[in-house]
């Protein structure tokens, strides 16, 4: 089985965010990088349980400049046993996600798997498009799957209960919590990932069609305004004049 | 003791998150490489993972975290500079060191279980045992299947441990060996002991004494207030009778077990810059939570000081151990180098842990922070693999060409 899992890299969830460029890009000084733990924890660590001791073959997929080669090392120490970087500085979704189809295409993927989201946009947008480019099946959330041959049988969290499902291969996947735990590589996946081979391949996405206009944060928390128990009539007048919520 | 536990159980887990992140002031990071900087993320994520959440618990209760001794084994901590072939982890030895490090951020105890098995144990098994030796006991110590403890201090001879009586007597394929050694890391729960002692003509031999060997015993020493998490007791020999396929063929002088301790020395260096690292940054960000007369504790300068005192000697430290890493990966670290940096840095991480204790006021003698348990742990490093002395002593000689220490 060949397994293609697309990782990004995505801001420390303790990174302070802000803007430059007139609010039209992320200030990344000083901000650390890790790879988006729904890709690492979920969609890789699956993939390698499903390929590992000579069952298949994961590769990973980034779309990034080379600075992102760190984070696509982590992914080889953790057990994937190849990596492509896609040459290009990923501005939109639909760009990576055609950077992403135009390698995978030719190349006989059984599934190609991507974290349910990124800790960052949050667009959840990649996985779905992906598989309308290839013309695949596509489910997403998925909190547990199964290979049989052909087959990929997943479990879903929805609203009041789980579905199940039977997918026919080759999909594309969405993973979520539960899907598979977290790995931390060792020391031995760490020196085995240096021999592993990293493929840069060029950009081919073709033009453009979203720009991002601005960023906005949300309004800083304002002062808190502390009532005494006993002035319960004050609090009500504020709660309905200026906090206008009764 | 349960040996076969894979997890903490549930009375020694605490619900505090620890979110310590690292602080590199001059960009040493810069010096590192990508498997560096992977070796020292993973190890943070094991011991954020498995070490924060019930150390100071297993601390507190002065028991030892046994179930951490495989799992040690399996992220690779146990001799990360010795060969694969030989159960290490084939990296530099600045990456090790960088292990080190990470494991002594979360707790000296923890440390030291990597340092002992690794730098004590395997190492001079790798370095002076025979092949059928290595094939027999390294793959198991290096996975953590075994645990081992070295024996050199005795109850009258600490620093001076040339002048040890544990000894050897010829007895046709065999030693006799009697004597008794104090202040052994593991001893009460090792499988094996690298044991230094006299062999009739007086020379220092390493023997391997496996657990069970009749006339040996490895009592614990207990009401230790320091290292708590760590196990610590005593071997006894009343003629236990060693095969002498068990001792170490190459290697018969005061040379093989202080080669060990210079290798175990050099992670020391490493490590206490986690120790102090972690005392900082508690410091760093409780001083800006905590407000008295109207501002930030990190407002008022007498607080500043502190603070810009510790970056700045961890700042110094940090590139010690860079630059001895360096030399120690072309194989030119001098012993006498190697204690300079295992003086300093254990120095300055306990004087880190003084002031940092200070500035989380009442709040720092508690366990809800982990300063006291540092402090305390550090004044076992200070002590141990040569004391604070000694290692003066050694760069006094270094420099000067007088030996004044016997
Ligand atoms: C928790 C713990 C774990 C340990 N684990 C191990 C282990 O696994 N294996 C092992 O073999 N040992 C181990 N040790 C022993 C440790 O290495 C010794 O404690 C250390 O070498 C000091 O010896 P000592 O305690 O006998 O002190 P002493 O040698 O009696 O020293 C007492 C004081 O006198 C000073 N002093 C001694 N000689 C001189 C001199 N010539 N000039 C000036 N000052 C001097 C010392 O610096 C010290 O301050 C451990 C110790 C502890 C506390």
């Amino acid at each position: 089985m060949k397994i293609l899992v697309c990782i990004s890299k995505v801001p420390d969830t303790t990174a302070k965010i802000s803007f430059t460029d007139n609010n039209t890009a992320f200030n990344t000084s000083g901000v650390q990088f890790i790879m988006n733990p729904y890709d690492e924890w979920y969609a890789l660590v699956r993939a390698v349980e499903l390929t590992e001791d000579g069952k298949g073959e994961t590769t990973v997929i980034n779309v990034g400049p080379a600075a992102n080669d760190a984070i696509i090392r982590k992914g080889l120490a953790i057990g994937a046993d190849k990596a492509v970087r896609v040459d290009a500085e990923p501005k939109s979704t639909h760009q990576v996600a055609e950077e992403i189809a135009n390698y995978a295409k030719d190349k006989g993927f059984d599934l190609i798997l991507t974290g349910k989201e990124t800790i960052d946009y949050n667009g959840s947008e990649l996985g779905a498009m992906v598989a309308e480019m290839l013309d695949q099946p596509y489910v997403s959330y998925a909190t547990h799957m199964e290979v049989e041959g052909t087959t990929a049988s997943i479990k879903r969290d929805i609203e009041g209960g789980v579905e199940l499902l039977e997918v026919d291969l080759p999909a594309v996947v969405s993973a979520a919590k539960g899907m598979a735990e977290q790995r931390i590589p060792n020391m031995r996946g760490i020196m085995m990932a240096k021999r592993k081979p990293l493929e840069t391949v060029p950009a081919s996405a073709g033009a453009e069609h979203v720009a991002v206009k601005s960023y906005e944060l949300p309004a800083a928390k304002g002062s808190v305004n502390l009532i005494d128990a006993e002035n319960m009539d004050e609090l009500v007048r504020l709660l309905h004049e200026e906090a206008k919520v009764i | 003791m349960d040996t076969t536990a894979t997890s903490a159980p549930a009375h020694h887990r605490s619900q505090r998150t620890d979110n310590y992140a690292g602080h590199d002031y001059y960009g040493v990071d810069e010096l590192l490489t990508e498997e560096h900087l992977l070796a020292r993320d993973a190890v943070r994520d094991w011991v954020k993972q498995e070490v924060s959440p019930i150390i100071e618990s297993y601390s507190d209760k002065a028991e030892c975290p046994m179930h951490l001794f495989k799992q040690l084994g399996d992220i690779g901590a146990y001799g990360p500079s010795l060969p694969t072939k030989y159960g290490g982890g084939g990296m530099d030895e600045i990456a090790y060191g960088i292990i080190m490090q990470e494991l002594e951020r979360g707790d000296s105890g923890i440390r030291s279980m990597a340092s002992v098995q690794g730098s004590l144990v395997m190492y001079p098994i790798f370095k002076y045992g025979s092949e059928e030796q290595k094939m027999k006991y390294l793959p198991k110590l290096g996975s953590g299947e075994f645990i081992g403890c070295f024996g050199l201090t005795e109850p009258d001879h600490g620093s001076n441990p040339s002048g040890m009586v544990t000894n050897l007597v010829d007895d046709g394929d065999a030693y006799i060996l009697n004597g008794a050694k104090m202040w052994i890391t593991n001893s009460p729960i090792a499988d094996i002991a690298v044991v230094w002692a006299k062999d009739p003509e007086g020379k220092i031999r390493g023997v391997i004494v496996e657990k069970g060997m009749k006339g040996f015993s490895a009592p614990e020493i207990k009401g230790k207030l320091s290292l708590r998490a760590s196990i610590t007791g005593e071997l006894v020999f009343e003629d236990v009778r060693v095969p002498k396929k068990n001792v170490l063929p190459e290697i018969a002088s005061l040379r093989g077990p202080l080669s060990c301790l210079s290798k175990a020395r050099y992670g020391i260096a490493w490590g206490a810059i986690g120790a102090g690292l972690d005392c900082y940054d508690s410091a760093l960000r409780y001083s800006l939570e905590r407000e008295q007369f109207g501002r930030p504790l990190a407002g008022f300068q007498l607080q500043q000081k502190k603070l810009a005192e510790m970056i700045t000697e961890i700042t110094k430290a940090q590139l010690l151990a860079w630059r001895l890493g360096s030399l120690a990966n072309k194989g030119k670290a001098t012993s006498a180098q190697i204690s300079m940096a295992k003086r300093n840095n254990v120095a300055m991480a306990l004087d880190i842990a003084r002031e940092a204790r200070q500035i989380h006021g009442g709040m720092g003698i508690t366990n809800e922070y982990p300063i006291m348990r540092h402090m305390t742990n550090l004044e076992t490093v200070l002590t141990y693999e040569g004391t604070h002395d000694i290692h003066l002593l050694i760069t006094g000689h270094d420099i000067t060409g007088i030996q004044a220490f016997s």
